[in-house]
C-alpha cells in the first residue's frame, strides 16, 4: 500500500529567490492491486508526483510510506529494491546498451529470449527486430517509449508507475498499449499509477486523481469522476486524444 | 610455455590464454621473438635491417587469424619493433594484435610498435589491437604505436584499437591512404584514469575515386588523466569520410577533441561530429530506478559506451 501524507515539493526560482510550490500538501491512498489513473493539465505537477514517489525528487514537506515503511528519505535503488518503477515520460537513450541488455538490467538477471521477445510483443514492437538493438539516437522516439515501457513489464514489482505511456505513440501501438495494462491489471497483483491524458487509459483505472496547480482538485472512484472530467476538461486536457498526445515536463 | 601472469596478459588483449594450435603466431615477450607459428598461406620472417617481423599473406588466403601479442613482464624494457604486413590480393584474415605490459619495478616500461600495412585489391583484413597495463610497480607502462596502412583498390580495412586498462602514457599514429573503392574503418575506445595520458593523432587520405573512410572514436576520461584527439580526414577525389569523436568526460579529467575534414575535390563528401560531456543525470536515474546504486550505474553506462 502506498500512502502519500500531506506531501509538498517547493523549488526556489533562480530568478527572483522566491519559492515556487510544484506540489502542495497532497495526500492520498492507493491500496494493493489497484489502478490508479492521475490526470489534469499541463504543468500541474503530475510528473514531479510521480518523482516524489520514486524518490527522484524529495518531498520539502510531508511523508510517504510505502507497504507501512516510511521511504520518504530513502534513495532511488533502495525503492527499487522495495518494488517500486517508474517508465520515464522522456526516457534516456544509452550508446552502446542493447535493448535485450536493458529488459535483463531491469528484471535483474539475465532474462531468456523468449521472455524478452514477450515483453516486446507486449508493447507492440516485432522482438526479433529489436533484441539486439542498440538503445540509441537510432531509434525514433515512440520505439524508446515503448522499450521504456517493456521495461517496466519486466520487473517484479509492487508498484509501477506510468508517466504518460502513450506519449509519441501511434494509434494501432496504442490499442496493445491498452490491451497490455488491462492485461497487467488483472493478472499480476500490482499497484499501477498510470499518469494519462487519454479517456481509454482512464477507462481502466479503479481510481481517479485530478491534480492541477500542484493540488489535488478531484479525486475517487473512476465512476464517479469521469463523467464529469470528460466535460470539465476535455477542451483544456484533450482527454479524448484528438489532438495527439502531446509531452509535458 | 607462458606463466600465469604471461598467459593473464596474453588474455587481456587476445581474449586467448594460449596461442591456438591451428593459428599463424608470432609471440613477442621483453623484446624479443619467442614462438611461431607459420603455414604456406602466412610466412613470418625477421626482418634484418632492424628489430621486427614482416608477414607475408598469399593471394586469395581465407579465413587465417593470426596472432602478433607482445608481452613485457620485465621493469625497465625499452622495445621498438617494425612489423611490416604484405597482405596479398583478394586475401580475407583477421590480424589479433596488442601489447601487455605488467610492470613491478620502479623503472618505465615501454613498447613501440612500428605497424605498416600494404593490402592488395580487393582484400579483407580485420585487424584488432589490444592495449593492457598491470603491475604493482612505481615504473610507467608506456606504449606509442605508429600505425601505416595502404589500401589498394576495393580492399576493405577494418581496425579496432582498445586501450581501457592500465597504460600510463601513449601516443598513438595512425596514417592511412586510400585507393580507388578502398574503405577503412577505424574504432578507437579509451579510457584513462589516474594521471594517465593518451594523444591519439589519425590522418586518412582518401586517394581514390568512391574511396570510403569511418573514424569512430569513444573514450571516457577519469580522474586527472588527459586526452587529446586529432583525426584529420582528407578527401583528393570523389569520396566520402564521416568521423565521429565521442568523450564522456569524469572527476577532474581533460579532453581535447580536434576533428579534421579537407576537402581537395568538389565531389568529397566529409563530415565530422565531435561531443564531450559528463554522463548523462537521465542515463543515470534510470538505472538507479531498476535498483543500481549510482557507482553501479556508471559503471554500466561506460562498459555500454566503450563496447
Amino acid at each position: 500500500m502506498l500512502e502519500l501524507k500531506n506531501v509538498g515539493f517547493t523549488v526556489k526560482n533562480e530568478a527572483d529567490g522566491k519559492n515556487l510550490e510544484i506540489i502542495e500538501d497532497v495526500s492520498f491512498t492507493l491500496e494493493d492491486g489497484k489502478f490508479l489513473v492521475i490526470t489534469g493539465p499541463n504543468g500541474g505537477g503530475k510528473s514531479t508526483l510521480a518523482r516524489l514517489i520514486m524518490g527522484i525528487e524529495k518531498p520539502t514537506k510531508g511523508q510517504i510510506l510505502y507497504n507501512g515503511t516510511d521511504i520518504t528519505n530513502m534513495s532511488i535503488d533502495e525503492r527499487a529494491k522495495l518494488g517500486i518503477g517508474y517508465a520515464f515520460q522522456q526516457p534516456p537513450r544509452f550508446k552502446g546498451l542493447t535493448v535485450r541488455r536493458l529488459l535483463s538490467l531491469a528484471h535483474g538477471s539475465e532474462l531468456p529470449e523468449d521472455e524478452c521477445c514477450s515483453y516486446l510483443t507486449r508493447v507492440g514492437l516485432c522482438s526479433m527486430d529489436y533484441l539486439n538493438r542498440e538503445v540509441d539516437s537510432s531509434l525514433s522516439g515512440g520505439e524508446v517509449k515503448r522499450i521504456e515501457i517493456a521495461s517496466l513489464m519486466a520487473r517484479d514489482l509492487g508498484l509501477a508507475i506510468y508517466d504518460e505511456p502513450e506519449a509519441g505513440i501511434d494509434l494501432w501501438s496504442f490499442q496493445m498499449l491498452v490491451k497490455s495494462f488491462r492485461m497487467l491489471s488483472s493478472e499480476k497483483n500490482e499497484s499501477v499509477i498510470i499518469i494519462s491524458h487519454q479517456e481509454r487509459i482512464m477507462q481502466l483505472a479503479d481510481e481517479v486523481i485530478v491534480i492541477a496547480d500542484g493540488k489535488i482538485r478531484t479525486q475517487g472512484a473512476k465512476d464517479e469522476i469521469l463523467p464529469t472530467l470528460l466535460g470539465e476538461f476535455d477542451r483544456k486536457c484533450d482527454l479524448r486524444g484528438e489532438k495527439g498526445a502531446e509531452g509535458n515536463a | 610455455m607462458l606463466d600465469i601472469k604471461e598467459s593473464n596478459l596474453l588474455k587481456a588483449i587476445s581474449d586467448v590464454s594460449f596461442l591456438p594450435e591451428n593459428s599463424v603466431y608470432n609471440l613477442r615477450k621483453n623484446g624479443l621473438g619467442v614462438e611461431r607459428k607459420t603455414n604456406e598461406k602466412v610466412q613470418i620472417e625477421n626482418k634484418t635491417d632492424k628489430p621486427g617481423i614482416d608477414i607475408r599473406i598469399m593471394p586469395d588466403t581465407k579465413n587465417e587469424t593470426i596472432y602478433i601479442p607482445v608481452i613485457i613482464t620485465e621493469s625497465g624494457v625499452n622495445d621498438k619493433v617494425y612489423n611490416d604486413f604484405y597482405v596479398g590480393e583478394n586475401a580475407d584474415v583477421t590480424i589479433v594484435a596488442g601489447c601487455g605490459i605488467h610492470n613491478s619495478g620502479c623503472n618505465e616500461s615501454r613498447h613501440d610498435g612500428i605497424h605498416r600495412f600494404f593490402i592488395g585489391k580487393n582484400a579483407r583484413v580485420k585487424y584488432v589491437e589490444k592495449h593492457y597495463g598491470d603491475g604493482e610497480g612505481t615504473g610507467a607502462r608506456v606504449l606509442n604505436p605508429v600505425t601505416e596502412v595502404f589500401i589498394g583498390e576495393n580492399a576493405v580495412c577494418e581496425m579496432e584499437s582498445v586501450q581501457i586498462k592500465g597504460v600510463d602514457s601513449t601516443e598513438r599514429e595512425t596514417n592511412a591512404v586510400l585507393e580507388a573503392g578502398a574503405k577503412y574503418i577505424v574504432t578507437e575506445r579509451l579510457m584513462t584514469h589516474g594521471n594517465q595520458s593518451a594523444v591519439s593523432n589519425m590522418v586518412i587520405e582518401l586517394n581514390g575515386e568512391d574511396a570510403s573512410a569511418q573514424i569512430i572514436s569513444r573514450s571516457v576520461a577519469k580522474d586527472s588523466s588527459e586526452q587529446v584527439f586529432y583525426p584529420r580526414a582528407v578527401g583528393n577525389a570523389k569520396c566520402a569520410a564521416h568521423v565521429q569523436c565521442d568523450s564522456i568526460i569524469m572527476d577532474e579529467a581533460k579532453i581535447r577533441s580536434i576533428p579534421e575534414i579537407a576537402a581537395n575535390n568538389a565531389d568529397a563528401q566529409i563530415v565530422h561530429e565531435a561531443a564531450i560531456g559528463r554522463i548523462n543525470n537521465e542515463q543515470l536515474l534510470k538505472l538507479m530506478t531498476f535498483g543500481l546504486d549510482e557507482t553501479e550505474a556508471e559503471e554500466i553506462i561506460i562498459q555500454g559506451f566503450l563496447k
